[in-house]
């Protein structure tokens, strides 16, 4: 089963990305981040920018609005995802509990909608 | 209500029924009529005669609802009987959960659900905080334990202690229950893990309840033993700052002897059994970790000798990793590390302990790429922060 991590960091953990691996969050990531793949369990995942970078759109009545700033503010925001291939919702919690951010983020767990995909992905 | 006032009376009341859901209703309208009725006419002389009365006519109305007379008639005629000897026996009533337990670890009821439900009945642990030990939501918790409680009701589930030709195999299942809710507490090179410390408590009360009831099984002797000298070393496990300590650092006059004393003495009794087992043979190992408070030093030859047997019985994960950290200590990081390239690669990618003692040992050996490797995989698989720094401190 496909699942996606939505990582929800606080301002101290975006923070830190500055430092590079002096940063012990920075080098719990890097482990966290090898140690996914060699589980097998790592399909794929980004970290994102600042969410002051970004810019928000929707379409209605074919006009488009563009909106500085995210689609939703909030104290924790997005600041990377991950894709898992695991066995069950148990072993994508478990991953989910080892991440670095869930200790002052949050990390939000989903099924990836695999039977909607198909119906829109070239096999 | 005490918990083992809860515990008691649901044991009792399900064992009549073997509807735990029923019991618990009944039980939990017990309570709240108690709550209403106490503060007004005073707390009665017997409370729990008094709860297990309140709580049997519920059950009566629940079974005369269900309008199914035949199936119930029975049922009625043994709670009416039962009411009226408990009456005449001066308001006590047999301890049954024991019993309780041997059902919520029958080999009908699908083992992850085991420790869940012992937490839930004998120990009335609410299902959100069950959930949030076992890392699912509580609303999925829920559901499973009702569905398990269901099917102790609809496949009959005896409430009975095994007979004796059965007894060692459900014992163990029991046991192993009990011991999961301490299990991922353990303090060896793994490190603990903070979702299980409160269950700690939990596990150790549920041990006493199957001893006070199966005093001549040493195994409970064992498993209760092996709990108690890893609660013994609770506080020493941390800093007041919240640092992990490991063991081999660990100051021993931190460690509680009362604590250590009962464990000795449970072990003690357990050894005049003269039946060894999984439980006992891991104490004895944590009886020899206790020993450095007297002697100052561990004796790992003894301990490589407890784990040879342990791995023979129970070839667990955890027991073979820990040999193999015992056999380094005995004999150096290269034999351990011959040891623990024994272990099946596939079985410990996502098992933290494995990789944690690799990256000691190879540290030790001056390997250090491959010691940083491992420390990133054991750091990668860290659940618990305090943990993940002590780690990320040692690789450097």
């Amino acid at each position: 089963m496909k699942y996606i991590m939505l990582i929800y960091e606080t301002p101290q953990n975006l923070e830190s990305r500055k430092d590079g691996e002096r940063d012990p969050y920075v080098a719990a990531w890097r482990a966290y981040h090898k140690a996914l793949i060699a589980a097998g369990a790592y399909v794929g995942g980004a970290p994102l920018k600042n969410v002051a970078t970004a810019t928000t759109v929707r379409l209605r009545e074919g006009r488009r609005h563009v909106q500085d700033g995210p689609f939703a503010e909030a104290k924790e925001q997005l600041g990377g995802f991950v894709i898992l291939d695991v066995a069950s919702l148990d072993a994508a919690l478990e991953w989910a509990v080892r991440c670095p951010a869930v200790a002052s983020g949050a990390i939000e767990v989903r099924p990836v909608d695999v039977d909607y995909h198909a119906t829109f992905v070239e096999p | 209500m005490a918990r083992a006032s809860y515990g008691r009376l649901l044991a009792y009341l399900s064992s009549e029924t073997r509807d735990v859901v029923g019991a618990e209703d009944a039980l939990g309208d017990a309570l709240l009529a108690a709550l209403t009725s106490w503060p007004k006419d005073g707390v009665p002389r017997q409370p729990e005669s008094w709860l297990l009365t309140a709580a049997r006519h519920r059950l009566i109305d629940q079974a005369r609802r269900r309008r199914v007379r035949d199936e119930h008639e029975g049922t009625l005629r043994r709670l009416a009987a039962e009411s009226t000897a408990t009456a005449v026996a001066g308001g006590t009533f047999p301890d049954r959960r024991a019993e309780l337990l041997f059902v919520c670890a029958h080999p009908a009821i699908e083992p992850a659900l085991h420790t869940p439900l012992m937490l839930q009945t004998v120990l009335g642990v609410d299902a959100a905080r069950i959930a949030q030990a076992f890392l699912v939501p509580p609303a999925t918790m829920g559901q499973r334990l009702v569905r398990a409680k269901q099917k102790i009701r609809e496949a009959g589930i005896p409430f009975e202690v095994p007979q004796d030709h059965e007894l060692p195999e459900r014992l163990d299942a029991v046991l192993e229950a009990i011991y999961a809710a301490y299990d991922l507490g353990r303090d060896d090179a793994a490190g603990i893990d903070p979702r299980a410390q409160d269950l700690a408590d939990e596990a150790v009360w549920l041990a006493r309840v199957v001893r006070e009831r199966l005093p001549e099984e040493p195994e409970i002797r064992g498993l209760l033993a092996l709990m108690l000298f890893c609660d013994a070393r609770r506080a020493a496990r941390r800093t007041p700052d919240g640092r992990y300590v490991p063991l081999s650092e660990q100051d021993p006059g931190s460690w509680s002897t009362s604590a250590i004393r009962e464990a000795e003495t449970e072990l003690g009794a357990a050894a005049r059994g003269g039946r060894i087992g999984r439980f006992q043979l891991e104490a004895a190992i944590q009886s020899v970790h206790a020993e450095r408070a007297q002697t100052g030093r561990t004796d790992w030859a003894a301990i490589v000798v407890f784990y040879e047997h342990l791995v023979q019985l129970a070839p667990t994960l955890g027991a073979r990793v820990a040999q193999a950290a015992a056999v380094a200590e005995a004999h150096g990081a290269a034999a351990g590390l011959a040891l623990l390239d024994t272990i099946d690669r596939a079985a410990v990618a996502t098992y933290q302990p494995f990789w944690a003692v690799r990256a000691h040992l190879l540290r030790q050996l001056g390997e250090g790429v491959d010691a940083v490797e491992a420390y990133d995989r054991a750091i990668g698989l860290t659940e618990d922060p305090a943990i993940r720094r002590f780690l990320l401190e040692r690789r450097g």
